[in-house]
């Protein structure tokens, strides 16, 4: 009688708990660098692909990124252009994709027209009368001037597949780049695994196998770090930080992005039309404190729009962003709104209270979003938060029922800011940029801008942007944005890069 | 012959059943996701391309692309009219077809809570045998202490508890993952501990009325060996309630299954379900609700049959009649 219910329990958890356990993790950590982050790989195909194969180092852009965000060769070794609608992009002479067909510019811009049709894709936004290529060349003929498609041509949806790599009904089914890795297998929405290509043309990477693993909770991810099962873990939380920068073995390391935490503003709003009420709520904000207490970091609280690592856009001389509580009581007072003896503020018999959206994707805004609503509170100003999917922005600011949007905005996701800048302030307003803003002389800089001022010229039309937004606060800057990962110490080499271009293992080792 | 007559009525009544559960499932399902809040194609973008990238262009496509502007009846007919030749569609936010979606996370979820119900069984089963052996002595109130400890910690809490045990302090097992055959585990035993408190609450209780029932005693009088008792009468027969229990329960297990796949990265139809409500991603939606519906009337048929195997009872009416 006693056997069955004796053996039971330690039958079963010896069967468990050690049946393979230790040999088959041992095995994999002799090879592949284990990479885990927190978004999940739904497509090969390159607009959908959330740049994982380009970051994977699998397919490549034309155009390189290197960590300051300068330009440099990618797939194309140069590029030069004729008239400014004329854009040829040579390609070397030895590369291959992945499927040991050559690279040809035919092949290229087979590729890159079928992006170019993809409303997602930065391309689609340039008018282009024809992709058309040659053995070792691409060229682009435009409908209008674009001064920066080299800077768009970095943007992982332009990545550059094999022809291969598409079926007949236009389906992305393998991902055949030219990169120094090629893909072993997908596991969707989990898991990529990788390795080294051999004809690979440049010099071939140290580490020869990758493996991505998606894993969405954050406390599943900062375990992970901790205890050795991962090399590199990226979008930790500031509580799991905590954690991992007390593990041996583990290094964070973390670089200042071209992204910031900001309000998006509706400027048709009755209230928050008023550019004093927009002021208001900015001096309501404790940035720093908002920044130690959300993102552990006081130096992130943001004191104007762009980040100090966008040096061209970020005005030093710019008087900083601080809370003003008194300030601000003055500002709604002049705005016409009354305080009444329970804090809150009337005009016209009507109450100042307003909604804001953001999202969950980044875990940082939700906790953001409720430091924002204490800080109003303080004030007198109520404030309904509302999380939920981050396509409600976007669709509140097509119907105009948008009052504050809390967001992450990257200002390079091309790599030169001048695109995103010129999208964020569009006189007819952008999905993530201002909403029903526009000021006149903002619009002509950016007009400039685009069309090529250069030197001293182009500096001053970045001042004129960048000092009218400042001052009118169409989007209010809450915070800016360190990207950061935890790197287990047998990694050598690992270069962090704030753009998220490629992660850059090819040039990563093993430490000896 | 009865048996058999009985099984296939058993078949043919659960049958009619699945027919009917898919069509109401799907219809409510449908009706659902059109009042949610929010624009679908808004959403589906975001699932695409990711939301640095969603924009209104992006959206009109998108709502362009798949028809999002016909009226609803007519989506939830074209869809209806695609299912009945047996094609789930595509997948809105991967473009990739839903019946290999749902497959490979059905196989997830399949593995998940089998394991964890042999996990709950055993541990849960052995914890009851030995309770039930001894009622009021120090093994059955360190059973019950047991039994509600596990019942009270919520399967994230116990998830994690497990994983700084036995991964980051032990280092036998792999936090999360899916794919290899030690990653199940930790999943496993989070889902089975957190049952086996009521499995051996429930065997305790049934193995005591069993074990002090006639034919037991009958049992013991004739001077069969205790071991042989256990196994051929007193298991036996509190199966018989045990096995209905644990239908029960193997559909409760869904439910835990939501936050502990995400929790360990487990794919399966849970993860599949949440992801598909965010991105509005209607047809993997209708699919995996109609998936987990047709799960929940597969498991009573199974159980319907495992009892009618257990109980002769039931099979010796029929044969009077």
């Amino acid at each position: 009688m006693r056997i069955p219910a004796r053996l039971a329990a330690p039958l079963l958890t010896a069967a468990l708990l050690a049946a393979t356990g230790c040999t088959a993790t041992a095995e994999e950590r002799s090879e592949a660098l284990r990479i885990v982050g927190p978004f999940e790989v739904h497509s090969l195909d390159p607009a959908t692909s959330q740049a994982f194969f380009t970051r994977l180092e699998v397919a490549e852009t034309l155009v390189g990124a290197d960590i300051n965000g300068e330009l440099v060769p990618g797939l194309a070794t140069e590029w030069t252009h004729e008239s400014h609608t004329t854009w040829t992009f040579e390609l070397p002479h030895d590369a291959e994709f992945h499927d040991g067909t050559p690279v040809t510019g035919d092949a290229v811009a087979a590729s890159l027209a079928k992006v170019a049709d993809v409303e997602a894709s930065p391309l689609s936004a340039i008018g282009i009368d024809a992709i058309t290529g040659d053995e070792h060349s691409v060229r682009f003929e435009l409908t209008e001037p674009f001064l920066t498609l080299p800077a768009t041509l970095t943007h992982y949806s332009t990545m550059v597949l094999a022809p291969s790599s598409w079926d007949e009904d236009g389906h992305v089914t393998d991902v055949i780049g030219s990169g120094p890795y090629q893909v072993d297998h997908v596991e969707f929405p989990g898991s990529i695994e990788v390795s080294a290509y051999d004809g690979w043309r440049g010099e071939a990477p140290a580490i020869e196998r990758l493996t991505f693993q998606s894993v969405s909770r954050p406390e599943s991810r900062a375990l992970m770090a901790a205890s050795d099962q991962a090399d590199i873990v990226f979008g930790l939380e500031p509580a799991g930080r905590q954690r991992v920068e007390a593990a041996p073995n583990v290094e964070m390391v973390s670089a200042l992005q071209p992204r910031t935490l900001l309000l998006k503003v509706n400027g048709d709003h009755p209230v928050l039309g008023d550019p004093r009420v927009r002021l208001a709520l900015s001096k309501a904000l404790d940035r720093p404190g908002m920044a130690t207490a959300v993102l552990r970091e006081d130096d992130l609280a943001a004191t104007q729009l762009i980040p100090p690592s966008l040096s061209a856009w970020h005005d030093e001389a710019l008087e900083p962003l601080t809370q003003d509580l008194d300030g601000a009581r003055d500002l709604l007072a002049e705005a016409g709104w009354e305080q009444q003896s329970d804090g809150s503020w009337q005009r016209d018999g009507e109450t100042l209270r307003l909604s804001l959206v953001t999202y969950p994707d980044r875990a940082e805004l939700p906790a953001l979003a409720t430091a924002i609503q204490a800080a109003f509170a303080e004030l007198g100003i109520g404030l309904d938060v509302n999380v939920t999917n981050s396509s409600e922005i976007p669709a509140g600011h097509a119907d105009g029922t948008l009052e504050l949007g809390l967001l992450a905005r990257h200002f390079a996701l091309v790599s030169d800011p001048l695109v995103t800048v010129a999208d964020t302030f569009a006189p007819e307003g952008s999905d993530w940029g201002a909403m029903n803003w526009h000021d006149d002389e903002v619009g002509a800089a950016i007009t400039a801008l685009l069309r090529g001022a250069e030197g001293a010229e182009g500096e001053e039309h970045r001042r004129t942007v960048v000092e009218a937004v400042h001052e009118e606060l169409p989007l209010i800057p809450v915070a800016w944005y360190r990207m950061n990962a935890a790197v287990n110490s047998r990694v050598a080499d690992f270069v962090m890069d704030p753009l998220e271009h490629t992660w850059r293992l090819s040039g990563a080792s093993w430490q000896q | 012959m009865t048996g058999i007559r009985r099984t296939g009525e058993v078949l043919l009544k659960r049958s009619g059943q699945a027919l009917g559960v898919a069509l109401a499932v799907s219809i409510l399902c449908f009706v659902v996701v059109q009042r949610l809040p929010g624009d679908v194609s808004y959403r589906i973008a975001a699932g695409r391309y990711g939301y640095d990238l969603v924009d209104n262009a992006a959206a009109a496509a998108v709502a362009a692309e798949l028809g999002l502007d016909r009226p609803a009846w007519q989506q939830f007919g074209s869809w209806l009219a695609a299912l009945a030749q047996g094609d789930l569609g595509r997948s809105l936010v991967t473009s990739r077809p839903v019946g290999e979606e749902l497959a490979f996370y059905l196989l997830g979820t399949l593995q998940l809570t089998g394991a964890a119900l042999l996990v709950a069984i055993l541990i849960g089963g052995s914890v009851g045998v030995l309770a039930a052996r001894h009622p009021g002595s120090l093994v059955d109130h360190l059973a019950t202490t047991w039994v509600a400890s596990v019942r009270a910690l919520p399967p994230f809490l116990l998830g994690l508890l497990l994983v700084l045990v036995f991964s980051v302090q032990l280092g036998w097992l792999p936090a999360v993952g899916h794919g290899n055959s030690t990653s199940l585990v930790l999943p496993a035993m989070t889902l089975g501990l957190g049952l086996s408190g009521l499995v051996a609450r429930v065997t305790r209780e049934t193995v005591i009325n069993v074990w002090s029932s006639s034919y037991v005693q009958f049992a013991h009088t004739r001077g069969i060996r205790e071991r042989l008792v256990l196994l051929r009468h007193v298991l036996r027969n509190s199966a018989v309630v045990l096995v209905p229990y644990l239908g029960a329960q193997a559909i409760l297990l869904i439910e835990g299954v939501i936050v502990v796949e995400s929790l360990f990265a487990w794919q399966g139809l849970g993860h599949a379900l949440v992801h598909a409500v965010f991105w509005r991603d209607i047809p993997m939606l209708q699919a995996t609700a109609l998936a987990l519906a047709l799960l929940v009337v597969s498991l009573n048929t199974v159980v319907d049959l495992i009892v009618l195997r257990l109980d002769p009872r039931p099979r010796r009416a029929g044969a009077l009649a």
